[in-house]
């Protein structure tokens, strides 16, 4: 392997920060826990405000469509707050923040690739989600074919990409509370799951709504306080920044520049199309467009979260740069490194800035976007067990009540295996579990879907065969990837070079879709066929779609 | 959908101007997000000397203003397609409802 791969894997574990929590890179432990109570009590104030939003959405939510999309009344707004409240975990805050303090320029081309897929989603798949679907992506899936296998399909592979993001998030939720609040891991593992579980099964899509939002904008204004506080004290000049910046790192101006991130363009496309169609294809992500009225809200909700994330990559380059140029006390160092590893430049800049007080606010937002982005994984799994298999599958008879009943049921174990997990995979290397999960979004999910809706020759057959196919390349590519392979299970070079394997993957699953619908000659075929029709209609005009629930 | 209504939906040219319209304005926009997108990647993988070019005093390079306006653009995009669906495309289909409800 070249030291430029190696550069480039290490860029992505980076990125990845739970991966990287997890794997260890970076994110020593402290000597000695210091247990920081002004972050304990800021912490407590949002949790009680989130457990009063929870109980206040629990007496609005009485049918399953209150329970699952939050009764289709949020507003554009809202929805784009929350979509962006998913997108910007405590991963991408603290773990481009850092890579920014480790690497400089590469930082923002990272932050880039996360943010182009969304006017993607935008144009070609946000109002045709809203019009043909009620809870969950596997409505849309499913829309015209033979229910049971793509239901089944549907949320084996949401199910598998929310328990495997569950896992990043959970053991890097531990690691970090640990970090910064002094709790105990296997505490702090604990008590995110019950919280949760609480949000979703009295609140519902309404309560993790409200918690994403507030968190959203917790998040994006401590952001832009620190932001502004580092430009402050630059004079508002980014020259000033750069200039301090490169002189704290003994004058390398390789900072300003590309390190060669993407020297190897296989990879860096591959990566692209992993973070650009895995998105599409996460569900917790698809569940939003169906909390909204219609397809001009759900519209309007893509154009405002693009926004806050595209403000908050440059905030979160603006920090990293900062905490270049501002941290540099020997209190924040160990050595040349700092305390806690590059993934906590956000966290000692905010003490620079704004002492403990304000290093407490940072320290319990960190908290709170783990516990808001942890309830909607929970309930986008919980939805695909008792709205998808439940009702779908195993009992099409389901009442509305047993259905809603199965779902609280279903956030019960979901938050359950979140905890074992969280705990059960504390020392281990979960760096495979990141890219799993947005390998299967984009190689199962993201591909059935988009076809659905697009192709009018696809049929049952063909997409159970090609979502099968890309799901199970999907992992058995990562498994022979660099991650799994090498690094976890030390048989030398990896078979497959590639961490994100989704360029190959993905094409595995389209032309399996491809092949295996026009070859399809079965009376189920011409159904599904005859069906594209009315679908497509309804997809452009929402004439039937689902309306939002009056109350 | 029965297909007395699909049909008449299908007669409509309001209809067929929708589709037309959003189609060709949203597979042009993406291809327009992409283009941009894999060319920045690719600009960055085959001419790296290329981003060393200081544009501002003597510590801003062009890779600072070329990533700014990639997320500026992303958003314009995202912002035009709203801007126009609005203004267009809910006419036309409020125009279809109108003639199948």
């Amino acid at each position: 392997m070249t030291t430029m791969t190696k550069t480039l894997f290490a860029l992505m574990g980076l990125l990845f920060a739970p991966l990287a929590f997890a794997a260890g890179i970076d994110m020593e432990a402290p000597a000695e826990k210091v247990t920081n109570w002004s972050a304990i009590s800021m912490f407590i104030i949002f949790v009680g405000a989130t457990l009063y939003i929870t109980y206040w959405a629990a007496k609005r939510t009485k049918s399953a469509k209150d329970f699952y999309a939050a009764g289709g009344g949020i507003t554009g707004l809202q929805n784009g707050l929350a979509i962006a409240g998913d997108y910007m975990s405590a991963a991408s805050f603290l773990g481009i923040t850092g890579m920014v303090y480790l690497k400089g320029y590469d930082g923002l081309i990272f932050a880039i690739g996360f943010l182009v897929g969304w006017p993607i989603i935008l144009f070609l798949m946000s109002e045709r989600l809203r019009n043909l679907g009620k809870y969950t992506f596997a409505d849309v899936a499913a829309y015209r074919f033979q229910q049971k296998p793509i239901r089944v399909l549907a949320a084996f592979g949401g199910i598998a990409v929310v328990i495997l993001y569950l896992i990043a998030q959970m053991v890097g939720a531990g690691k970090l509370i640990e970090l910064l609040f002094g709790l105990d891991f296997n505490y702090a593992v604990v008590l995110v799951g019950v919280l949760i579980i609480a949000y979703v099964s009295f609140g519902g899509m309404l309560a993790t709504t409200w918690v994403q939002i507030i968190k959203a904008v917790l998040l994006l204004s401590g952001s832009t306080f620190i932001a502004l506080a580092v430009m402050y004290q630059m004079g508002f000049s980014f020259e000033t920044l750069f200039k301090t910046a490169v002189e704290n790192r003994g004058g390398d101006m390789n900072i300003l520049y590309s390190g060669g991130f993407v020297s190897d363009p296989i990879n860096a496309i591959s990566l692209g199309i992993a973070l650009m169609f895995g998105t599409a294809g996460l569900p917790h992500i698809l569940m939003r467009f169906f909390t909204v009225p219609d397809a001009k809200e759900a519209r309007k909700s893509v154009f405002y979260a693009t926004g806050f994330i595209g403000y908050f990559y440059i905030l979160a380059f603006i920090i990293g740069f900062g905490a270049i140029a501002l941290v540099v006390a020997s209190e924040y160092m160990d050595g040349a490194k700092l305390i806690g590893g590059n993934n906590m430049a956000a966290i000692h800049l905010s003490h620079v800035i704004g002492g403990d007080f304000f290093l407490g606010f940072i320290s319990a937002v960190a908290f709170a976007t783990i516990l808001a982005v942890v309830s909607g994984l929970t309930l986008a799994g919980a939805s695909a067990l008792s709205h998808d298999i439940y009702a779908n599958v195993i009992n099409p008879n389901a009442t509305e009540q047993q259905e809603t009943k199965i779902a609280k049921i279903a956030t019960l174990v979901i938050g359950g295996l979140a905890i074992l997990f969280g705990i059960g995979f504390k020392d281990q290397n979960i760096a495979f579990v990141v890219a799993l999960a947005f390998t299967i979004a984009a190689s199962a999910n993201f591909p059935v879907l988009i076809m659905s809706m697009f192709w009018s020759k696809m049929t049952t057959r063909g997409a159970v065969i090609g979502g099968w196919l890309g799901l199970i390349s999907a992992v058995v590519m990562v498994i022979l990837g660099p991650v799994v392979w090498t690094q976890i299970l030390g048989m030398g070079d990896a078979i497959v070079p590639y961490k994100f394997p989704a360029l190959f993957t993905v094409v595995i699953a389209f032309v399996g879709i491809w092949f295996f619908s026009i070859t399809d000659k079965s009376a189920r075929a011409k159904e599904d066929i005859d069906g594209f029709e009315a679908q497509f209609i309804r997809s452009q005009t929402g004439i039937g779609a689902e309306g939002a629930a009056n109350h | 959908m029965d297909q007395s209504k699909v049909e008449k939906i299908k007669s409509l040219p309001q209809y067929h101007q929708l589709v037309k319209e959003r189609s060709g304005l949203a597979w042009g926009l993406s291809i327009a997000m992409l283009v941009v997108y894999y060319g920045y990647i690719l600009l960055l993988a085959f001419d790296p000397a290329f981003f060393t070019t200081i544009v501002g005093g003597e510590h801003i390079s062009i890779g600072f203003p070329v990533g700014v306006a990639i997320i500026v653009f992303a958003f314009l995009l995202t912002g035009y397609y709203v801007r126009k669906a609005n203004a267009d495309f809910d006419e036309l289909t409020a125009q279809i409802k109108k003639e199948v409800e």
